[in-house]
């Protein structure tokens, strides 16, 4: 359980970073990308999946399988 | 100075799209790059090496200020640590501004900016579809009655502080054109020391949601109709929605000499430069002053003003070639008297090509309703087809100042225009 964020969709703004309570999200060369790894599309920590809630751009921040 | 240090927002607005990026051209929310804190603070000295007159730094975005506050509040104090004499300042949607009070108290920050284009959550509807607050999007009439109500509470807060606030309103034809004079007296009774209606800048090919579903912003007749509607209140006329990366005075953008792989060697701040501009200022404004008071006859006739556009680099003088101004300043003036309304530019889109009959039909649209150009110098063939949209175009207050020469070609084209009468 997982998200990803579509790199060629991402605006670089960083809004989904610093909302992520998990710390999965980084800057790679302009655009962010999340860490599946850390990724817990936040469990235990709000309702709905902070990044997904706070990307400006629809459709980019999607279910990564 | 504008540091990009908020690319990030927590509401999405129909006339902003921060992903189209175009360098020659200047609104709101448009940079070229975006800054960490540090880079910030290094860019700030840079300028400040080089520009004398700096005094303000402020940051408005890209996104929000205060949507990622800490950046915000880091930024702001590696400047004052290295140089305090500067002042802050920062604008906001507001959405997170009551949180945030408190801390902008404490640091000192000069004054605040709030875009607020609505005080009845029904129109906001029609330009904000959603935020994110609280860990939770929201949506319609529930997201512009929260985006409401922390406005208004932010504003209050701020002014209860003696902290200064300026507010943003974009004015969108059709849907808050009527409605800005109730936002203008919310504001002012809340203690807002400025309101600034500006025009909606939109183009499909900026790819926000009204300039793809065909919003248009208002003509430059119909922007002044609102902000004369706006009454007493303390209105702010010479803004030019400028990027979020501007350096330098307005309208005279020196942000491209200071991006960051330019700032490699960074000059010490030598604040006697500073002095020494502080004193120039000082005397030109008394200068000015005085042409000024001089200008202004005692006696008021009734009279029909006329609007008159001005080519200028500063300092109140009629200085630059029609031909090199990007913007115009325009002045309703009668026998009596020449009263700045605001300024009219021709630069504002990226129109791509350098045709110059595209260049001019930009131009004469941004100079609707003028009757006069007065420039440093002008080619005959602009000169003439100002004359054929009816626009007199005037060289010979060439480095005069602005007022006194507005005035005498008032009187003189009224002699010059009772002479033909009775010949």
């Amino acid at each position: 359980m997982a998200f990803k964020i579509i790199e060629a969709k991402c605006t670089g703004c960083g809004a989904c970073e610093f909302e992520c309570p998990n710390k999965a999200i980084a800057e790679k060369s302009g655009v962010f990308a999340i860490n599946p790894k850390k990724c817990t599309e936040c469990a235990g920590f709000f309702d709905s999946p902070q990044c997904v809630a706070a990307c400006p751009v629809p459709k980019t921040v999607v279910q990564a399988f | 100075m504008h540091v990009a240090v908020a690319p990030a927002c927590n509401i999405q607005c129909n006339y902003c799209n921060r992903k189209y990026d175009c360098s020659n051209e200047s609104r709101p929310g448009v940079v070229s790059e975006k800054l960490t804190a540090e880079q910030a603070a290094h860019k700030v000295l840079a300028v400040a090496a080089e520009v004398p007159q700096l005094s303000v730094v402020g940051i408005a975005g890209p996104g929000d200020a205060l949507a990622n506050a800490p950046k915000t509040f880091r930024t702001f104090e590696l400047i004052q640590e290295a140089l305090p004499h500067l002042k802050l300042c920062l604008s906001t949607n507001g959405l997170a501004l009551p949180d945030h009070v408190e801390k902008i108290a404490a640091m000192g920050v000069d004054h605040v900016t709030i875009t607020i284009n609505m005080v009845d959550p029904e129109i906001g509807v029609k330009i904000y579809p959603w935020i994110f607050f609280r860990h939770k999007r929201w949506e319609g009439l529930e997201a512009a009655k929260i985006l409401h109500q922390r406005q208004m509470e932010g504003l209050e807060a701020l002014t209860a502080k003696g902290i200064l606030v300026k507010i943003n309103s974009v004015l969108i034809p059709g849907i808050n054109d009527q409605h800005l004079v109730e936002v203008n007296k919310a504001v002012r009774a809340r203690g807002a020391f400025l309101h600034n209606v500006m025009p909606l800048i939109s183009d499909p090919a900026h790819g926000t949601h009204f300039g793809l579903t065909g919003q248009r912003g208002p003509t430059p007749s119909e922007l002044r109709t609102v902000q004369d509607n706006l009454g007493d209140a303390k209105l702010m006329r010479h803004c030019r929605q400028c990027r979020a990366d501007a350096v330098g005075l307005l309208g005279e953008d020196r942000g491209a000499e200071f991006t960051l792989d330019k700032l490699t060697e960074v000059k010490p701040f030598d604040p006697k430069k500073r002095e020494m501009y502080l004193s120039v200022v000082e005397r030109e404004r008394a200068d000015r002053q005085r042409a000024k008071e001089m200008a202004s006859a005692p006696e008021k006739i009734e009279e029909t003003p006329l609007l008159v556009a001005v080519a200028t680099k500063g300092g109140g003088r009629i200085n630059q070639h029609f031909g090199h101004a990007t913007e115009f300043q325009v002045f309703e003036v009668t026998s009596a008297g020449a009263k700045f309304i605001g300024h009219r530019r021709t630069d504002k889109y990226c129109v791509g090509g350098t045709d110059d009959s595209d260049a001019m039909t930009t131009t004469l649209a941004a100079l609707e309703g003028v009757s006069a150009v007065l420039c440093a110098k002008i080619g005959n063939k602009p000169k003439e087809r100002l004359k054929d949209a009816g626009i007199i175009a005037s060289d010979e207050f060439a480095f005069d100042y602005i007022e006194a020469s507005a005035i005498t070609w008032y009187a003189s084209r009224n002699k010059s225009g009772s002479k033909a009468a009775s010949a």
